[in-house]
């Protein structure tokens, strides 16, 4: 019998290893866009609470856009369309630029939420101690309105994990992408997708878990 | 010495305080009575400059409150304030509400703002709830932590805006008896009260407003044995 020449082959254990490399990469591109994106969220979210700056007559209708268009859209305009403004990005600092923009405008509403929940008598008396505004921001604002809006925070960041998956269709091979390769190669899509589930979970589960640690010990 | 003259305030179209004078000398205790709605809380805020005036001035120690070149922060240090509602900063332990202010307002080092923040604690007596989260306090407790709070800063003026009116009446004496304990040590204190006994026993002078005018001043015994303004006949026949 003739040995037939084949483009499949099964899979290997070397296989798990690209799959935790490849969720090593949606690890990173997730954090470093959820720490940007927070960071600008926060001050998008203090500038349309002040609501005093013209930014902020702006910024409302810009962040909406961010929010409404789907991710998918957005990734591809940007990795496309930014070469002819001379940004030229590689897919993971599209995928970087991209996701920190959209977790920016969803915080930015979280972020606004928590600093109207401090409410005006609080900071009067943060003021009446003779704090300045940026004390009282810094030292009662931002504490307690940080904590009042953590669980939705925590939301935002696992949904811009998950999202981040479609950093994907620029060619940036994270988790999806890498299951997809093995996928076609192996034919055995439900063994790769319940490994790449399970990768997934294991990516957000400890943050959900020290999430609900953290919001029990304020509790008290 | 907190000097007011010809103060107006507004809040858009409505006339809250209608012309105020009045001067509050150091070391004198000093009730504010009146129905609700008759700008006394206002006072407290214009004085203190959480609200921005319309006419007239406020002087605190000869520094203007509302002029453009005060350091209004600063100015502040020399004001305690209570509110009504107690405020507590929920994120912070009771030594830590306390120290919070000296620590970064003051620049204590971290020692000698908890040395600060323990003995005010003790003064008002929560000496036994230093660790404690404000959540875990009663609103009695939790007020007597804002004057504790409010004394850290070592002010010269103590306001105290209806410190009681938010409490259940069985929490209302152990804050008076803070505010009476703080008056026999001779600080000086503006207070919004509707409690007739203590602006009967603890002031000094005792002044009356009507929507938002001054309408009568005097000692408690003028202001409550022989009252001459209609309003506050009728004023004090109501609550009694």
């Amino acid at each position: 019998m003739e040995p037939t020449v084949s483009f499949f082959s099964g899979f290997q254990p070397s296989d798990l290893w690209f799959l935790a490399e490849a969720a090593w990469r949606t690890l990173l591109i997730s954090v470093l866009s959820i720490s940007i994106g927070t960071v600008l969220g926060v001050v998008f979210g203090w500038m349309i609470y002040e609501g005093k700056w013209p930014a902020a007559l702006t910024l409302g209708p810009v962040l909406d856009v961010f929010r409404s268009v789907p991710l998918i859209i957005q990734l591809v305009l940007f990795y496309n369309f930014a070469p002819i403004i001379g940004l030229n990005l590689d897919p993971f600092l599209s995928g970087v630029v991209v996701l920190s923009v959209y977790c920016a405008s969803l915080v930015a509403n979280v972020a606004r939420g928590g600093m109207e929940a401090v409410g005006l008598p609080m900071r009067r008396a943060a003021r009446s101690l003779g704090m300045s505004y940026w004390q009282d921001l810094r030292y009662v604002v931002l504490p307690i309105g940080g904590r009042a809006v953590f669980p939705s925070w925590v939301g935002v960041a696992l949904g811009v994990m998950k999202d981040s998956a479609l950093v994907s269709v620029l060619g940036y091979i994270e988790l999806l992408k890498a299951s997809q390769i093995l996928i076609t190669r192996t034919q055995e899509p439900l063994l790769i997708l319940t490994l790449a589930g399970a990768f997934y979970f294991a990516l957000s589960y400890p943050i959900s878990r020290y999430a609900a640690t953290l919001e029990k010990r304020w509790a008290t | 010495m907190i000097e007011i003259r010809g103060l107006k305030k507004f809040y858009g179209s409505l006339e809250v305080l209608k012309g105020i004078d009045l001067d509050v000398p150091k070391g004198e205790v000093l009730s504010v009575i009146g129905a609700s709605g008759s700008g006394k809380s206002t006072l407290l805020y214009c004085i203190n400059g959480l609200e921005p005036i319309q006419e007239g001035s406020v002087k605190v120690d000869g520094t203007d409150v509302h002029a453009k070149g005060t350091d209004i922060n600063e100015l502040r240090q020399k004001m305690g304030m209570v509110f009504q509602q107690w405020n507590s900063f929920p994120h912070l332990t009771a030594l830590e509400n306390v120290a919070l202010a000296p620590k970064i307002v003051k620049k204590k080092s971290r020692a000698e703002a908890r040395d600060i923040a323990t003995r005010q604690l003790q003064h008002v007596g929560l000496g036994d709830k230093l660790n404690v989260y404000p959540s875990a306090l009663s609103g009695g407790q939790q007020q007597r932590l804002a004057i504790a709070r409010a004394l850290a800063m070592e002010p010269d003026y103590m306001l105290f805006d209806e410190a009681t009116s938010a409490l259940d009446p069985e929490l209302v004496g152990e804050v008076l008896d803070a505010m009476r304990l703080l008056a026999d040590e001779g600080m000086t204190m503006i207070c919004v009260t509707h409690e007739m006994g203590f602006a009967r026993d603890v002031s000094d002078r005792v002044t009356f407003f009507h929507e938002g005018i001054l309408e009568e001043i005097g000692t408690p015994a003028e202001i409550f044995g022989a009252p001459k303004s209609e309003h506050l006949q009728k004023f004090l026949s109501s609550i009694r």
